[in-house]
């Protein structure tokens, strides 16, 4: 009992919607060359004012993403609501290849119905009405999910122009630190653009290593609640939390399996930091790695046939994956002082890490199938690289303002944008899986 | 009736916390229960649920007892380290020489805590944290510390000493600490 009330008072479990970002995109390096479109402010057909400004958060959306441009109101010649009033070869003078437009309604109080369509600049100025609407839809959403489907909106634009799948409706999880709060360390989830933040969990002692279940419903993650490293489960919809490890020494950077059956792991209590994968439902244990120096930051092939993990083993540490079947392994860097918290693209060909240059700790993209390296952020101590599930973006901690904040770069390093919070200091970033 | 007990939780609360301040957050465990034991109830998530970070007062003509048994060096319980490195440097030989004497004499238990600058990835600085408390552990136990009476916990990156994102913060946050 009196255990029961300790945890209480040791750690705060809460859910609390937040209106307002705590963390706010702001796009630092923009690409020339991104495609330019256009997102037409949706008409509101209901009764006072339309509840968020969807066409606004698409675009945003869109741009964020480093592969659009939308123009801006202030530079629409019109602003239609239906593909049939567009005139095509003035959105064609000003180089918009693709057009949305929108509709929304409210059929009955705190329910809206949105219309919008995609429409294709090119096949309107030779005006074939069948061809010109790439995609169309209409959906009754609550007031409280506008945001998540203007997201939505985002994913289908996005996948109809691009040929890949959106990755705008996901969230981030991130640890926060402000050590003027009575509870310093606070596991938060918001978003992918900083909107609609809950706590997780908090605590007087750190929090770390944030994981994401394959069906984005549960975290693993890193408590020392009780003045020693354990790994725990939770589940952010029902709470439900569970102690997965408390070994002796080190229980560290948990990482679940594509398939969600088992969590790979760092664990020292044989002696030095090895990896080992625990079965989730039986708590089997198998020790993958053994070896005298450090071996830590285990992350899954896509296919969980192999971990790639940071080991010392050849002096500095480098980025290895070792096969799971057979144990062999092979080291996958040579450049850079040393590399370190690797992590695999979930079309396992790029591997994405951190690599330290003249004492410079950067994000860095290997492609695995020709070697080569490209270093993707340029300031002192950028970690924690995350990548989007549509392998896009990557979101990093780094310093800026003279604090731990998030940043967002994109794949090729064109785009690049901060995300700073507004008290106290962000980091561990880790990008959700598809949530939809 | 809610404002009496926050009051008297916060009465308890002050002096425990400055006390804190300038001495490490040791036997946490303990000092929670005792804090339950004078009163402070959890009410509700905002003002109760107050966590002290308190150790027993310490009685200083006790500290005096030791130092002068043990040598000034025994008040000491941090030890520096050069970035990325583990091995401890000899001047503080004399601290740990006199930390383990008297857990020979007392047959006390310590933890030794492992911490890290922020260089370097979380994970990374997790093992680099053991293994300056491990270093450490080594050397009580060369100087006859029975293995059982030590035990370790690495922070790595996460409990730094200094805030701030700099060199000098950095050297301060490099260290192993012994808690008894």
């Amino acid at each position: 009992m009196k255990n029961k009330l300790l945890m209480l008072i040791g750690l705060w479990f809460a859910v609390i919607a937040n209106a307002h970002a705590k963390l706010e995109i702001v796009v630092t390096e923009g690409v020339d060359t991104a495609r330019v479109v256009a997102v037409l402010p949706f008409k509101f057909e209901g009764e006072g004012v339309a509840p968020q400004d969807l066409a606004e958060i698409v675009s945003t959306d869109l741009m964020r993403s480093g592969k659009f441009n939308p123009l801006a109101r202030s530079k629409m010649p019109q602003t239609p609501s239906l593909s049939s009033d567009i005139d095509f070869n003035a959105w064609a003078s000003l180089g918009a290849e693709a057009l949305v437009t929108g509709v929304v309604t409210m059929p009955e109080p705190g329910k809206y119905q949105v219309t919008f369509e995609l429409v294709d600049v090119i096949s309107g100025q030779q005006g074939n009405s069948a061809t010109y609407v790439l995609d169309k839809r209409r959906s009754v959403v609550k007031e409280s999910q506008m945001r998540q489907y203007a997201h939505r909106i985002s994913d289908i634009v996005y996948e109809k122009l691009t040929g890949e799948k959106g990755a705008f409706l996901t969230r981030i999880a991130y640890i926060a630190v402000d050590q003027t709060d009575k509870y310093p360390y606070q596991l938060r989830i918001s978003d992918y653009d900083g909107f609609g933040e809950k706590l997780v969990v908090r605590s007087q002692e750190p929090l770390m290593s944030p994981s994401w279940s394959p069906d984005g419903r549960k975290l693993a993650y890193v408590s020392f609640e009780n003045n020693r490293s354990q790994i725990y489960i939770q589940d952010i919809y029902t709470q439900e939390r569970t102690q997965l490890t408390s070994f002796p020494s080190i229980n560290g950077a948990p990482k679940w399996s594509p398939d969600g059956q088992q969590m790979a792991m760092v664990l020292s209590k044989d002696g030095q930091p090895d990896i080992y994968v625990m079965n989730i439902r039986t708590r089997d244990l198998r020790r993958v790695t053994s070896h005298r120096s450090i071996d830590t930051e285990p992350s899954w092939d896509p296919s969980g046939k192999s971990l790639i993990f940071s080991s010392e083993r050849g002096g500095k540490p480098q980025i290895y994956r070792v096969d799971l079947a057979t144990n062999e392994t092979k080291r996958l860097t040579w450049e850079g002082e040393m590399n370190l918290g690797g992590s695999l693209t979930f079309d396992g060909k790029n591997l994405v890490m951190v690599s330290r240059n003249k004492g410079q700790y950067q994000i860095a993209r290997q492609d695995l199938e020709t070697g080569d390296l490209f270093v993707l952020t340029a300031s002192s101590l950028d970690e924690s690289p995350s990548v989007a599930p549509n392998g896009s973006m990557i979101i990093y901690s780094t310093i800026y303002g003279g604090k731990k904040n998030l940043a967002l770069v994109s794949m090729d390093g064109r785009f690049k944008a901060k995300l700073p919070a507004r008290s106290g200091e962000v980091r561990a970033p880790a990008w959700s899986p598809y949530l939809n | 009736m809610q404002l009496n007990k926050i009051l008297k939780g916060l009465a308890i609360t002050l002096p425990l916390m400055t006390l804190a301040a300038c001495s490490s957050n040791d036997k946490k465990f303990e000092d929670q229960s005792s804090e339950m034991n004078n009163g402070a109830e959890v009410t509700d998530g905002s003002d109760s649920g107050v966590d002290t970070d308190a150790i027993s007062p310490m009685d200083m003509s006790f500290e005096e007892k030791l130092a002068a048994k043990y040598g000034q060096a025994i008040l000491e319980n941090t030890i520096s380290f050069a970035y990325d490195q583990s091995e401890i440097a000899p001047e503080y030989r004399v601290v740990l020489n006199a930390h383990a004497q008297y857990l020979v004499e007392s047959q006390k238990s310590v933890t030794i805590e492992g911490h890290t600058d922020e260089r370097g990835t979380p994970e990374y600085n997790i093992a680099l944290g053991e293994r300056r408390a491990l270093s450490v552990v080594r050397y009580l136990q060369s100087m006859g510390v029975p293995a059982t009476q030590l035990s370790t916990v690495s922070y790595g990156e996460e409990k730094p000493a200094n805030f701030s994102h700099s060199d000098a913060a950095y050297a301060e946050n490099r260290r192993a600490v012994l808690i008894y």
